[in-house]
């Protein structure tokens, strides 16, 4: 067998986890060696017709990193299905619906009425929004269609594997192209990092005290976090408990609290709400006044619970029929 | 007329129980509630009250003891601070806070299930059915994430 031909595609994302791929530093001569990449417009000349070119199965492996908000996002998507033996989700908006996801809270006409017609804009055109056709003179021009809901990419097409995290660690992604090289990748389906909470491998652990409550919730701006004691137990409002290991700990070593972005583990089939339960379930307060008091700190639970899965969430997006409402 | 389609989530030790003695007293009441035994509303995932809206619920109604009075001591706090949090999670995502509703219900108060499950239903009936964005057959995922 020659070398195993992969390609990388860019959806609904900021780019981050195209910079993951580059950040294999010295790795990614030893990767670029075992694989012939066959298409990466970020970084290579390859044109949408070169895929459409190629024999159905043709590619190995397409890792395909971004959420899907437009059209043309969903077109290629399907194509690059069509044309690989495995496709793989990589990072959170891929993996979840990631950051971008969080756009479910709206729909096209209200973020459209924001961005194009309240934000203060210097141009003389503001109000002016995007059409999927406009004719000019030199003929009929057109842009993808934005859709009203981001989806996470197996919500478009049949995806193999999950490559967690915004963006993915460079171990993560290396580890996946050895396993992949060597034929030796888990069951379809599965999430490629451990399936065990962050709290398991995360240094802090052993400072959280075996019955925690909190008094109070406290958001990283407002204390000294102390750098060797376990975020929850400060009172920061930390995901690990919620949230797949593997990052090892990335943020928490920073001194900040676990957003989520490595999803839930398999055993959790919606990671905003566990990890509300969590939270609720040790908040030293029984009385209504004193709960309502401590929960006016969560100002906005959405983005909090579910920072990077919105998307792939039970409710997977604000109710349609009220998202005009105020909000 | 349109009928709401509510799913209650008791308590065994009092609020199912409760419901039971309406039944076995045959008192009338609204026959739009489907009824979940838990063992004790501290047992109450949020996850099941997503669920119950993902799969079609127009509401939720929890049940447990009186505060003070659960059978596992704290569930029915951690029940009602669940329930808060909650609230404010629907709220952002567009869903009427009528539509989740908790109730300290004990196991002789038969009368409460039933002017509970009255009420509720009366109330969703006027908000009318919730329409959760459905994921088209297309747009289903083939393997799902583990
Ligand atoms: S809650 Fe956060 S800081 Fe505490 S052990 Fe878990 S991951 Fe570490
Ligand atoms: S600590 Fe949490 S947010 Fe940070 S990289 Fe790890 S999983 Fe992601
Ligand atoms: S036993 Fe009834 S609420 Fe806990």
């Amino acid at each position: 067998m020659g070398k195993p031909k992969v390609a990388f595609y860019w959806c609904a994302g900021c780019g981050g986890c195209e910079e993951a791929v580059v950040d294999l530093a010295e790795n990614i001569l030893d990767v670029v060696e075992a694989v012939d990449i066959v298409f990466w417009p970020v970084a290579l000349d390859f044109k949408k017709e070169d895929v459409e070119n190629m024999e159905e199965g043709e590619i190995d492996v397409s890792f395909i990193n971004g959420a899907v908000r437009l059209s043309e996002q969903e077109e290629m998507a399907k194509l690059l299905r069509a044309k690989s033996k495995l496709v793989i989700a990589f990072g959170s908006c891929s993996h979840l619906g990631g950051i971008p996801g969080l756009g479910n809270l709206w729909n096209k006409d209200t973020i459209f009425q924001r961005a194009y017609h309240e934000v203060p804009s210097l141009e003389k055109d503001n109000g002016v929004h995007p059409e999927t056709k406009i004719k000019v003179k030199e003929g009929t021009l057109e842009l993808p269609e934005f859709y009203h809901t981001v989806r996470t990419l197996n919500q478009v097409i049949e995806t193999d594997y999950y490559l967690p995290g915004c963006p993915p660690t460079p171990k993560l992604l290396l580890n996946a192209v050895q396993a992949i090289l060597k034929g030796e990748l888990p069951p379809k389906g599965s999430v490629l990092a451990p399936d065990k909470a962050l709290c398991d491998e995360c240094g802090r652990n052993e400072t959280k005290p075996e019955k925690l409550l909190l008094q109070d919730i406290k958001r990283p701006h407002e204390i000294h976090i102390d750098p060797e004691k376990c975020l929850l137990a400060q009172g920061v409002i930390c995901m690990g408990p919620a949230t797949r290991s593997g990052c090892e700990a990335l943020c928490v070593n920073g001194n900040m609290p676990c957003t989520g972005c490595f999803g839930p583990t398999s055993r959790v089939l919606d990671q905003g709400a566990k990890a509300l339960s969590a939270i609720a379930s040790i908040i030293d307060y029984n009385e209504e006044e004193d709960i309502e008091q401590i929960m006016d700190k969560i100002v906005d639970p959405v983005g909090l619970f579910y920072r990077y899965s919105l998307p792939a969430s039970m409710l997977k997006r604000r109710n349609l029929a009220n998202t005009t409402k105020s909000s | 007329m349109y009928e709401p389609k509510i799913v209650a989530i008791f308590c065994n030790w009092c609020t199912y129980t409760a419901a039971d003695l309406a039944g076995t007293a045959r008192m009338e009441y609204a026959p739009n509630a489907r009824i979940i035994r838990v063992m004790c509303s501290g047992r109450i995932d949020p996850q099941f009250v997503l669920n119950a809206f993902q799969k079609g619920a127009d509401g939720v109604l929890l049940g447990g003891c009186h505060p003070g009075d659960c059978h596992y001591q704290e569930g029915n706090y951690k029940a009602l601070r669940r329930y808060h949090l909650l609230q404010r999670l629907l709220e952002q995502m567009g869903i009427e806070k009528e539509r989740l509703r908790i109730e300290w219900i004990s196991a002789s108060e038969g009368d409460k299930v039933k002017k509970v499950i009255d009420e509720m239903t009366e109330e969703i009936r006027r908000l009318g059915p919730l329409e959760i964005a459905e994921t088209p057959a297309e747009q289903k995922p083939a393997v799902a994430a583990s």
